[in-house]
């Protein structure tokens, strides 16, 4: 990729020697960047709405037009926030369930897209057919059966459903992406582990896997924040409330049969919500586009 | 599945030492897949069994479950709620998918114009897609609000008088797709990459020929585009039409139902009204509807796609 894009620039060949030339390049950039900050100002605009509303007294979350910068900040909002229902406890009982799922999904998904990648087994091309087409089942078709099934050996009201699922083959989409990417590294390497006696597993595990963080990254962070934000499961099968994930919870937290609604505190609740996926969205942000090109592009 | 049996066979016969290198690499990539072929068979193929069974039953999970023939299946054809959620989800489809589309599409590429503050206004536009689901519809409820709402902040503010986004029967769901386009970071990201990965050659080669910017975009960039645009198309319409927690969380599916989306339909039979069996006849609506709806676009889409190596 050059620094110039050639749909709407001039090309090289062609010398910018007019003044005029220069002047509609620059007045193109000038328009670019002014229409990208009006739309990063809308994108923004609704973070803005929920930080401000989250530090407002209650009384002046209700005037309009809305006061932007709170007069007074209040931060005890979000000391409120999180008291009002035990957040801290659900943080505990989500991170159980992140921590189970991410053992789970890098360790079977890796494996699994391995054999699919590497090792060439009878009915591999079949079974990746089936990879596609079960990511693309949509989550409600099997839910009620699924539900039934579940709730009759018991396991309504512990995290088994959220979790024991993930330990066979660690969602097809994760199974997709590290066979994408165990794809992409050369052969040679294994090949020649191969020739020195070394098996599949080790194979696997000495060479393979320490060749591929930034999949095993992307699949980490999909896997936080689809646990983190993950909603109709916890809805489904937890009921117990000192069990709640933070989702649940917040959920529960609008959804409280109290006279009215006091969105100062459902905001605050809502932004330290949204806080940690933020955070792990700037750390891997690098990996994580590149996970989200992994899948929509062919290896 | 024949592929199990023989290597089943073949371990039987007790022969396994005596197997070829490469027989035994593939036993071994077998075992190394079978996390995924369990979980098939357990979470896909099981249930779908049971689904299959449900449909027959009438069942509230209390009592015991008792056949009744093809009743729900009957029941799907008199069921006035469900033709209004099939007719919610189809609208939202049919308008949002577009819009998310075109709208991710202009967005990547102006990202893919060389200014200054590239990666600033990438991240700007990527971070409404990762806010949680929850915290979405709640900060959304909020920014919908008729009497303090940011929505009706900007609506009073060009001199019309409020809306009453989540009260108007008309207004909900329109409000809804609104709300869907504040987070296309996928998409966008998708194209983007896609945009980057187009060869310069042909622009030039297209200016050569005479094109300007519009005849190249037409040109070059939408064939060159057309898989990553079909991904798109399919990933955003399987996505869109499985909406359950807006229409769970902001409206509970009112006013009037004018956001009672499938899925929200499909829980409330099953889990409010308990009634399992016709919600498991439901759950066969939806993937059928998916199924035939998924294999429109693969037609009319997927043969327009214009695949062909650029190296």
């Amino acid at each position: 990729m050059s620094a110039e894009n050639p749909i709407f620039l001039n090309n090289k060949d062609q010398p910018l020697t007019s003044a005029r030339r220069w002047n509609s390049e620059r007045l193109w950039k000038f328009l670019v960047v002014t229409l990208l900050c009006v739309i990063a100002f809308f994108m923004l605009l609704p973070f803005l709405w929920l930080i401000s509303s989250s530090l407002k007294l209650e009384q002046r979350v209700f005037l309009f037009p809305p006061q932007w910068i709170p007069d007074p900040i209040r931060w005890a909002n979000y000391l409120e926030a999180l008291t009002y229902k035990p957040f801290f406890l659900y943080l505990r009982n989500t991170m159980i369930i992140v921590i189970i799922n991410e053992i789970a999904i890098i360790s079977s998904s890796s494996i699994c897209g391995y054999a699919l990648a590497r090792i060439p087994f009878p009915g591999r091309n079949f079974w990746f057919g089936v990879v596609v087409v079960v990511m693309m089942i949509p989550y409600f078709v099997l839910m009620v059966p699924t539900f039934i099934m579940l709730s009759r050996i018991g396991w309504v009201n512990t995290y088994l459903p959220l979790t024991v699922p993930y330990f066979f083959g660690g969602g097809a989409f994760n199974v997709f992406l590290f066979r994408q990417f165990f794809r992409t590294i050369p052969t040679d390497l294994s090949d020649a582990a191969r020739i020195d006696g070394c098996g599949e597993f080790d194979i696997y595990r000495r060479i393979i896997m320490p060749l591929s963080k930034p999949a095993i990254i992307v699949v980490a962070i999909f896997t936080f924040l689809n646990t983190w934000n993950s909603f109709i499961e916890p809805l489904l099968y937890i009921n117990n409330p000192n069990m709640f994930t933070v989702a649940l919870g917040l959920a529960n937290f609008r959804g409280d049969p109290t006279a009215y609604i006091q969105w100062n505190l459902l905001m605050a609740a809502s932004t330290t919500m949204t806080i940690p996926v933020i955070l792990i969205f700037f750390a891997g942000q690098r990996y994580f586009i590149q996970g989200v090109v992994m899948s929509g592009i062919k290896a | 599945m024949a592929g199990i049996e023989t290597t089943i066979t073949s371990l039987r016969s007790k022969r396994f030492i005596h197997l070829t290198l490469s027989k035994r690499r593939a036993l071994v990539g077998l075992l190394f897949f079978m996390p995924f072929i369990l979980g098939v068979l357990i979470w896909e193929v099981l249930p779908g069994g049971v689904a299959v069974w449900l449909t027959f039953q009438d069942w509230n999970l209390i009592s015991p479950p008792k056949f009744v023939g093809l009743k729900n299946i009957i029941n799907l054809f008199h069921d006035p709620l469900l033709l209004q959620s099939l007719k919610v989800t189809g609208v939202f489809t049919l308008f949002a998918v577009p819009l998310q589309l075109i709208i991710s599409l202009i967005l990547a590429m102006l990202l893919n114009i060389k200014v200054k503050g590239l990666s600033f206004f990438r991240t700007a536009y990527y971070l409404p897609t990762i806010v949680p689901a929850v915290a979405n519809a709640i900060l959304w409820a909020w920014i919908l609000n008729t009497e303090f709402g940011l929505l009706n902040v900007g609506v009073h503010a060009i001199g019309l008088p409020k809306i009453a986004w989540l009260q108007d029967p008309d207004w909900a769901l329109p409000a809804l797709i609104l709300m869907s386009l504040w987070s296309l970071g996928n998409p966008m990201i998708i194209f983007l990459a896609g945009l980057q990965g187009i060869p310069e050659v042909l622009y030039e080669a297209a200016m050569i020929d005479g094109a300007g910017r519009w005849a190249k975009f037409w040109n070059v960039t939408l064939p060159i585009l057309s898989p990553v645009i079909f991904f798109n198309v399919i990933t955003g319409f399987i996505n869109t039409f499985q909406t359950f927690s807006a229409g769970y969380l902001i409206t509970q599916g009112g006013p009037q139902n004018a956001t009672l989306f499938l899925a929200l339909y499909q829980y409330r039979v099953g889990f409010l009204n308990l009634k399992m069996g016709y919600a498991a006849a439901i759950a066969w609506v939806m993937l059928l509807t998916t199924f035939v709806l998924a294999m429109v676009i693969f037609f009319y889409l997927g043969r327009r796609v214009y695949y062909e190596d650029i190296t």
